[in-house]
């Protein structure tokens, strides 16, 4: 549904992009996960049409990606930036209203069938109790399915997320990948995704791709690209990897068992 | 929650706001109407309302007439006007560029504008009646300068915008010190376009706002829109299928189209640019399709009434209404500043 080919970007002399092959498919999620600075976000950016390549070319649903129409591509494509603007002081609804852009025309205002898209959105983010609470009231769990709720609103097709669960805690985590699942598996949205949480990522995604420095050096199942040898190579840490249920997990080897095991000692016996 | 489900809390399906939304739209459409009252009645002649009504509708030329036609009723036209058009401006200089402290100013509209008033009144006092087209032009010109000069990569961020527009500024009003200095035998023509006045305003200008000012007023009616979609940032904006750079041109024309016919009518009026979007902002909130028409309203219906204070109340010296707009909004912004103890809407 989404193929880069053979993309080059150029940032600056330390950063490249450099012939990064991707195909996505349609109703996959798939995640993307690397150290910072590896051109995760670039890649997302590119393919959402915020960057445009030096060289290659993106194709979605086959059309090359600059022939799409602003709104047209909106109406298709979603994506979650990095860092929103998170001190914008308007209702939930509000921001979700926003959502429905890609869809009208100059002038043309909101109709029944909008409101309708947009109670949808809201009530499948978990969002409708508190729609017209203004966003910097909200924690930040709920801020940012306010803001998925808005791309959702757009209908889209496919629908990018920068690090969607960065400053969450652990529920909140779960309840925007809970989300991301349901999204996919019921209304067919096929997702891509930066994620920092390498287990998170191999749970609730069809595939995994590792970035290193610009190039895609891994792509295939989690159980396959979560190995030893990727989090040397990617990550340059040394991991166990477990399984549960045919699901890998991974943690991190040596120095911080110690610490574990110190922390033990100085549970205080009780009873 | 606890088991009370009979209990339903009632969930406002309204916006938070909307009450004083429409308090405030309501009170602000009655200012307009009692401070243009209150505005025609003032004066070194205190007129009556019957007075008023009879000046305005007889035919012939009775003094009261005159007063009423001649002196006070262009003045509440060009204040309403220009103070509209400069709190509009406003209201779409600080959406563009995410800034709170943005004014038509920055773009260099108003030290363009300076400029060419400088040098017409100076340097060439015999082409005075063109003043206020090459104010506008003048105006116009150097905030177009500042948009291409901040054009980089494809883009003109807002940041860069505001840095320009600072080089810019300089340049702009040090060559206007030079020549005020070098003619300071001629600066005093000047002097009172510096500090904005709308004292001399004839019926030809009022007539003249009428035909520029209304149509570019209902032109901005059209950014209220982009401006709330840029709001989102860049990225964000452009995701929502809309044309960023495309819009941000559109506004900085209109805002600099606003900015340049008031200017040129009532010489620099700073403040209501500034203050009033924000003040009106920190009542109904952030959303720009209230903000910009009230503060429109708000704009209006305040330089009529700063404009009445300055001829009354040091009657027969008149004091020009940019100044003592100044002098007594300063005070008062800070007032409520002090009093919400913050930057308002655009808090982070
Ligand atoms: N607009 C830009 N201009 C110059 N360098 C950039 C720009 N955006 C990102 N970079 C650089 O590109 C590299 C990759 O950034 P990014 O794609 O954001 O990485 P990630 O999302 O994987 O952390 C970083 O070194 C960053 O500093
Ligand atoms: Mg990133």
């Amino acid at each position: 549904m989404l193929s880069v080919r053979d993309v080059s970007i150029r940032h600056s002399e330390l950063f490249a992009l450099r012939h990064v092959e991707l195909e996505i498919h349609e109703g996959e999620i798939v995640s993307i996960i690397g150290p910072n600075g590896s051109g995760k976000s670039t890649l997302l950016k590119t393919m959402a049409r915020l960057l445009s390549p030096l060289e290659g070319a993106i194709i979605l649903e086959g059309r090359l990606l600059d022939l799409w129409g602003q709104k047209e591509l909106a109406q298709t494509l979603a994506m979650l930036p990095q860092t929103p603007h998170h001190g914008l002081d308007m209702t939930v609804r509000e921001l979700v209203e926003f959502g429905r852009n890609p869809h009208k025309r100059w002038l043309q205002t909101l109709d029944h069938e909008d409101e309708r898209v947009i109670d949808w959105a809201l009530d499948v983010t978990n969002l409708k109790e508190m729609e017209n609470r203004f966003l910097p009231s909200l924690s930040g769990g709920e801020r940012q399915r306010a803001w998925i709720a808005m791309a959702i609103a757009q209908r889209p097709k496919i629908l990018l997320l920068d690090e969607p669960t960065t400053h969450l805690d652990i529920v909140h985590q779960l309840e925007v990948m809970e989300l991301v699942h349901q999204l996919n598996k019921e209304w067919g949205v096929t997702v891509v995704m930066v994620l920092h949480d390498v287990n998170q990522a191999a749970q609730y995604s069809d595939r995994l791709i590792a970035m290193k420095q610009g190039t895609i050096v891994y792509d295939g199942p989690p159980q396959q690209v979560m190995c030893r040898q990727m989090f040397e190579e990617v990550f340059g840490v040394d991991v166990r990897i477990v399984y549960d249920d045919n699901q890998p997990f991974f943690f991190p080897r040596a120095k911080t068992f110690a610490v574990v095991r110190s922390v033990q000692r100085y549970t205080p016996t009780t009873g | 929650m606890d088991g009370h489900t009979t209990i339903e809390l009632q969930k406002p399906r309204r916006h938070p706001y909307y009450r004083r939304r429409v308090a405030t739209a309501v009170i602000l459409t009655i200012a307009v109407f009692i401070v243009s009252i209150y505005s025609i009645v003032t004066g070194s002649v205190k007129l009556s309302l019957p007075q008023v009504w009879e000046g305005l509708m007889r035919e012939g030329s009775s003094s009261v007439r005159t007063i009423v036609w001649d002196l006070r009723l262009p003045r509440i036209i060009v204040g309403m006007i220009v103070g509209m058009c400069l709190a509009v401006s406003g209201t779409i200089m600080q959406g563009v560029m995410k800034n709170p402290l943005a004014d038509p100013g920055i773009i260099g509209v108003s030290s363009g504008a300076a400029l060419m008033a400088v040098i017409i009144t100076i340097l060439l006092p015999k082409y005075i009646v063109v003043l206020p087209i090459a104010a506008f032009v003048g105006g116009f010109a150097t905030a177009m300068l500042v948009y291409a000069l901040s054009w980089q990569g494809g883009g003109s961020a807002p940041g860069r915008i505001i840095l320009v527009g600072v080089a810019i500024n300089a340049v702009v009003g040090a060559t206007m010190s030079a020549i005020m200095l070098l003619y300071s035998d001629r600066v005093q023509a000047v002097l009172p376009w510096m500090a904005g006045v709308i004292g001399g305003a004839t019926m030809e200008q009022a007539k003249m706002l009428l035909i520029y000012g209304i149509p570019a007023l209902v032109l901005s009616l059209f950014a209220i829109k982009p401006v709330r979609l840029l709001q989102l940032g860049d990225d964000v904006a452009k995701l929502l299928g809309h044309r960023v750079e495309r819009s941000r041109f559109f506004l900085i024309i209109i805002s600099a189209l606003l900015t340049g016919i008031a200017v040129s009518v009532s010489g620099l009026i700073g403040f209501i640019g500034l203050v009033i979007p924000h003040v009106v902002r920190m009542i109904v909130g952030q959303d720009e399709r209230f903000v910009l028409p009230l503060s429109a309203l708000a704009g209006g219906a305040f330089l009529v009434l700063a404009d009445t204070f300055a001829r009354s109340w040091f009657d027969p010296v008149e004091l020009p209404v940019g100044l003592l707009l100044s002098f007594l909004g300063g005070p008062f912004f800070l007032y409520i500043l002090y009093k919400r103890g913050g930057l308002g809407a655009f808090r982070s």
